[in-house]
C-alpha cells in the first residue's frame, strides 16, 4: 500500500515537472516570465515554511536572506566583473545568505515565539537601513543592475535579454526549483527532519530526549535562509534589477502569506502560494490602484475561513468526496 | 549645542514611548503582536491633519483640542471595530496567524486610509507655527517640541494612574499576570480586552496626530514608527512601563545623537543595541521571564 | 551508580527537600514514596536537571553532576518519564519512540535520507512500541491515543533511551487497573534485561510490593525509611505517615 503511494506520488511529480517543461509552448513570453518569479519564490516559501510548519516559529524577516543572496550577485558583479558567471553568482548567494543567516539565527533562535518574530523583523529591517544607507557600496535604494550573466563559460550569443528570459533561462529555473524543492522533501522526511518536528511539538520533552532544542533550530533557520538566498539569487536574474526593497520586511510578510495561502499544512502548498500569489499580485495590481486593500482582504479571509489555504482546502473538499469506509 | 541634541532626542523619544506604550498594552494583556500598530499612527496623523485643515481659522487652543482628541477617539473607535470584527476570532489561533491577520489589517488600513484621505501628503503646521520659539542658551527651540514631551509625560503619569490606582487597570494587570486567574476571578475579560485595545490603538492614534504638524501625513507613515516600537519594547521588556519609558530615552537619545554625528549609523546602531541588550538580558531590561 | 549526598532545595522561604542522601545502584528498583507535597517530583526534577540543589551533591557512576544541565545528564544516560504526559503530539507513535532512538544513537542530524529508510532503528522502534502493546497504533498520531496509552507511550520513550538510571514518576497512574500490571510487567522484565537502575515514584502499594526491591519513604523533606520493602511496610512512622493509621 505504501509503495504504491509513494510511486503515485513520484508520478504526480514527474507529470507537473513534464507539464511546467512544455508550458513555454502554450503560454506567452510574459507570462513565461511570471512563472519563473513564482518558481524562484516558491524556493523561498519552502525555505519559510520549513521554520513555521516543520519547527514551529514564525519569521518576518526571511527578505533578509532573500535580499543577502541577491545582493551578492549584484555585488558580485559590480566588484568582480570578471568572475561574474551564473554558477559563480549562485554560489556566492548561498554562501552570503548562509553566513547572514547563522549571525541572525543566533540572535533570534534564543528567543520564545513572540520575540522571535519580533526579532526577524528587526533584524531584517536593519539589513534594509544598511543596504539603503551604504550607497557607495550598495547603490542604495538605486539599486544594482544585473545583466545576464556566463553560464558555466556559454554566453548566449546574440540573445537580447528578455529572449534569453522567456528562452534558455526558464529552463534553468526550472531545474534549480526541481532539485531545491526535491533537497527539502528529503529534509523534511529525514531523521533530522522529524527531530524538528518533535521540537516543535513539545519543546520540553525534545531536550529530555537529549535534543539540543535551540541549536536545532538554528540549523533549521541557517536552511531555510540558505533557501531564501537561493532563491533571491535566481530571481535577480528574472529581475534584472535589485533594490533594498526586497529586504523590507512588508516583503517578508508577502511571503508568509504565500505559504499560508498555499496551506502550510502541505507540503507542496508553499509552492502553490508562491505561484498563486504571483499571479494573484498582477490582477490586484492591474484591476485597481487599491491592491493591497484586495491583498489585506484574502489575507484576512483566508485565515479566519480558509487556514488551510488553497492546499487544505482541496483536501479536505477530496476528504469529504471520498467514499466512505465501511 | 549638546543640549539641543539632548532635546530633541527626547522629542523623539515622547513618540516612541507614545507608540510603544500603545503596543506593550496590547501585547501585554492580549498576548497579540500588532503589526497593524503603526496603522492605526497613521490613521491619528491623517484624521488630526484633516481636522487642523477644517479648524484653519481657529485658534490654537481649539485647533489643539479638536485634531488631537477627533484623532485619538478615531483611532480608538477603529480599534474598537477592528478589536469585535475581526481580532477576537484571534484568541485562540495560533500566534502566527494572529500575526498574519494583523498584517493584512496593515495593508486593509493602508489603503482604506489612501481611499478616504487620497493618496497625497498633507500639509498640518499650523500648531507648530503658532506656538512659536524660545531662546535656550542661544539657540531657537520650537515650543511644540516641548509641548508634545509634556504630552507624552503626561500620558505616562495617566497610564501609572490607571494601572496602578482604578480598578479598570488593576484588572488589566491582572489578566496580563493571569489570564485563566483573572478569568476565574469572575473578570469581565470581553469588555476588558475590548477596552485594552482601544486604549492601545488610541495611543498610537495620539502620537501620529502631535507629529503631523511637524512632518506631513503621507502613505506608509505608520512603518518606521513600528519598527522603533518594537525596538523599544525589545529593550525594555515586555509589559513595562519602566521598560516603555527607559527604552524610548534610549532609542531617542541614541538616534539623535547619531544622526548628528553619523548620520548613516542611525538605525544599524540602533538595531546594534537592541541586539547586545538581548543576548545580556533576553527579556530585555525590565521584563519578566 | 547514582548517589544523593545531603541535597537540600528550598523554594523561598519553604525548604521541599532538606538534607536527603541515598543511592540506587545497577539493577536495583527503589521505589520512592511519600505523602502528596512530600518532594518526590522535586527529587526527580533535582536528577533530571530540571532544578538544582541548593547544597548537597548528585553523582551519576562517581562523576559529580551536581551542575550539570539537563542534556548533559540525559548525554551521560538519565532518562526519565513524566507524569503529566509530554509527547510530541502530532507525530506519530512510531515517531515518538523512534525519535528517542535516533537522538541517543546520534543520529538526529541526518537529513538525507528518508527517517523511514532507516531500517534498525525502525525495527528496534517497532519492538519497543510491540513490547509495549503499542505496536497496532504505530502511524497514528500520538495526539490520538487513550490517556492511558498516552501514558504507556510516555514510559516507552523513556525506556527507548536506553538509559543507565531510570526515573519513573508514577508510570502507571492513568492506566486502566486492569492493565497496571501488565505495564509493570513489561517494565520491570525490560528494565531487567539491562541492568538499568530505576526509581520509581508510586502510590499503588500492590505495585510497589510485587515489583521493587528497595523502598524509600520521603516525608517533609527527608527520608523517613531506606530499606527492603517488606521491612519498611512493617515500621510504624511509615504507616501513619503513609495511610495515617496508628495502633
Amino acid at each position: 500500500m505504501k509503495r504504491y503511494i509513494v510511486n503515485s506520488r513520484a508520478a504526480c511529480y514527474a507529470a507537473i515537472l513534464i507539464v511546467l517543461l512544455v508550458l513555454p509552448q502554450f503560454i506567452t513570453p510574459y507570462h513565461v516570465t511570471l512563472m519563473e518569479t513564482g518558481l524562484s519564490l516558491a524556493i523561498m516559501a519552502l525555505g519559510v515554511n520549513l521554520l513555521l510548519r516543520y519547527t514551529g516559529v514564525l519569521s518576518f524577516g526571511h527578505g533578509a536572506y532573500f535580499a543577502a543572496g541577491a545582493y551578492a550577485v549584484g555585488l558580485l558583479y559590480m566588484y568582480l566583473p570578471d568572475h561574474f558567471t551564473f554558477e559563480n553568482a549562485i554560489l556566492a548567494a548561498l554562501l552570503v545568505s548562509a553566513a547572514i543567516s547563522a549571525l541572525f539565527g543566533l540572535v533570534c533562535v534564543r528567543h520564545t515565539r513572540v520575540f522571535f518574530s519580533i526579532l526577524t523583523l528587526a533584524l531584517c529591517m536593519l539589513l534594509f537601513a544598511v543596504l539603503e544607507k551604504a550607497y557607495h557600496y550598495t547603490g542604495g535604494s538605486d539599486g544594482i543592475r544585473i545583466p545576464i550573466p556566463l553560464f558555466f563559460g556559454h554566453e548566449f550569443e546574440g540573445m537580447r535579454r528578455f529572449q534569453f528570459l522567456c528562452g534558455p533561462y526558464y529552463y534553468i529555473v526550472v531545474g534549480i526549483f526541481a532539485a531545491a524543492s526535491l533537497v527539502m522533501l528529503a529534509i523534511v522526511n529525514s531523521p533530522f527532519g522529524k527531530i524538528l518536528q518533535a521540537t516543535r511539538d513539545n519543546e520540553l520533552r525534545a531536550e529530555m530526549i537529549g535534543i539540543r532544542v535551540k541549536r536545532y533550530r538554528l540549523y533549521a533557520f541557517i536552511i531555510s535562509g540558505i533557501f531564501s538566498g537561493l532563491s533571491g539569487g535566481v530571481w535577480s536574474f528574472v529581475n534584472g534589477h535589485i533594490t533594498p526593497e526586497i529586504c523590507n520586511w512588508v516583503f517578508s510578510g508577502e511571503v508568509v502569506y504565500m505559504v499560508l495561502l498555499g496551506g502550510f499544512m502541505i507540503f507542496e502548498g508553499p509552492i502553490v502560494g508562491a505561484v498563486a500569489f504571483t499571479y494573484l499580485r498582477l490582477y490586484a495590481v492591474a484591476t485597481t490602484q487599491y491592491w493591497m486593500l484586495i491583498i489585506g482582504a484574502t489575507l484576512i479571509f483566508l485565515v479566519l475561513a480558509l487556514p488551510g489555504g488553497i492546499t487544505g482546502g482541496i483536501q479536505s473538499l477530496f476528504n469529504r468526496l471520498k467514499p466512505k469506509r465501511a | 549645542m549638546g543640549l539641543i541634541y539632548a532635546l530633541n532626542g527626547l522629542y523623539f523619544a515622547a513618540f516612541l514611548f507614545l507608540t510603544s506604550l500603545g503596543l506593550n498594552i496590547i501585547l501585554g494583556v492580549m498576548g497579540i503582536l500588532n503589526l497593524a500598530h503603526g496603522s492605526l499612527y497613521a490613521v491619528g496623523g491623517f484624521m488630526a491633519a484633516y481636522l487642523i485643515g477644517l479648524m484653519a481659522q481657529s485658534s490654537l487652543p481649539v485647533m489643539l483640542l479638536v485634531s488631537v482628541l477627533g484623532a485619538v477617539a478615531v483611532a480608538g473607535l477603529v480599534g474598537f471595530v477592528l478589536e469585535t470584527t475581526l481580532i477576537k476570532h484571534m484568541y485562540r489561533r495560533a500566534l502566527e496567524y494572529q500575526l498574519l491577520i494583523t498584517f493584512g489589517i496593515l495593508m486593509l488600513i493602508e489603503d482604506l486610509i489612501k481611499l478616504i484621505f487620497g493618496g497625497e501628503s498633507r500639509y498640518a503646521s499650523a500648531p507648530f507655527d503658532a506656538m512659536g520659539s524660545l531662546d535656550i542658551m542661544g539657540y531657537t527651540y520650537s515650543v511644540y517640541f516641548l509641548f508634545v514631551m509634556a504630552v507624552a509625560v503626561a500620558a505616562g503619569l495617566f497610564i501609572w494612574w490607571l494601572m496602578v490606582r482604578t480598578r479598570l487597570g488593576i484588572m488589566l494587570r491582572a489578566i496580563e499576570m493571569d489570564r485563566e486567574m483573572a478569568q476565574a476571578m469572575g473578570i469581565p475579560m470581553r469588555s476588558l480586552t475590548i477596552a485594552a485595545f482601544m486604549l492601545g490603538s488610541a495611543f498610537a492614534g495620539l502620537a501620529g496626530a502631535l507629529v503631523v504638524p511637524t512632518t506631513p501625513a503621507v502613505m506608509g507613515m505608520g512603518m518606521d514608527p513600528l519598527i522603533m516600537a518594537f525596538i523599544v519594547v525589545v529593550i525594555g521588556g515586555l509589559g513595562s512601563l519602566k521598560g516603555a519609558f527607559l527604552g524610548s530615552i534610549i532609542v531617542g537619545l541614541t538616534r539623535s545623537y547619531t544622526i548628528a554625528y553619523f548620520a548613516e549609523l542611525e538605525m544599524p546602531l540602533l538595531f546594534l543595541i537592541a541586539v547586545v541588550i538581548l543576548v545580556i538580558r533576553p527579556e530585555g531590561l525590565f521584563g519578566q521571564k | 551508580m547514582l548517589q544523593i549526598q545531603n541535597v537540600q532545595k528550598s523554594f523561598g522561604q519553604f525548604m521541599v527537600i532538606s538534607d536527603v542522601s541515598f543511592s540506587v545502584e545497577k539493577n536495583e528498583v527503589v521505589a520512592l514514596l511519600g505523602p502528596n507535597g512530600a518532594g518526590k517530583t522535586t527529587m526527580v526534577n533535582l536528577i533530571s536537571g530540571h532544578l538544582r540543589p541548593d547544597a548537597g551533591k548528585i553523582l551519576l557512576d562517581d562523576r559529580d553532576i551536581t551542575t550539570a544541565p539537563a542534556h548533559v545528564r540525559i548525554a551521560l544516560g538519565i532518562a526519565r518519564n513524566f507524569q503529566i504526559t509530554q509527547l510530541f503530539e502530532e507525530l506519530s507513535v512510531l515517531d515518538n519512540v523512534r525519535n528517542c532512538i535516533f537522538s541517543t544513537e546520534g543520529r538526529s542530524g541526518r537529513f538525507f535520507k528518508p527517517a523511514n529508510a532507516y531500517d534498525g532503528e525502525k525495527t528496534e522502534a517497532m519492538n519497543i512500541l510491540e513490547t509495549f502493546n503499542l505496536a497496532q497504533f504505530a502511524l497514528e498520531p500520538a495526539a490520538g491515543l487513550s490517556e492511558g496509552d498516552k501514558k504507556i507511550l510516555d514510559t516507552a520513550m523513556a525506556f527507548a533511551l536506553k538509559a543507565k538510571f531510570l526515573l519513573l514518576d508514577e508510570p502507571t497512574s492513568g492506566v486502566a487497573t486492569s492493565d497496571k500490571f501488565k505495564v509493570m510487567d513489561t517494565i520491570i522484565s525490560a528494565i531487567q534485561k539491562q541492568g538499568t537502575a530505576t526509581l520509581i515514584i508510586e502510590h499503588d502499594m500492590d505495585i510497589v510490593a510485587e515489583y521493587t526491591d528497595r523502598v524509600m519513604v520521603l516525608a517533609e523533606g527527608r527520608i523517613l525509611a531506606d530499606g527492603a520493602s517488606s521491612e519498611v511496610m512493617e515500621n510504624k512512622e511509615v504507616k501513619e505517615t503513609l495511610f495515617g493509621v496508628s495502633d
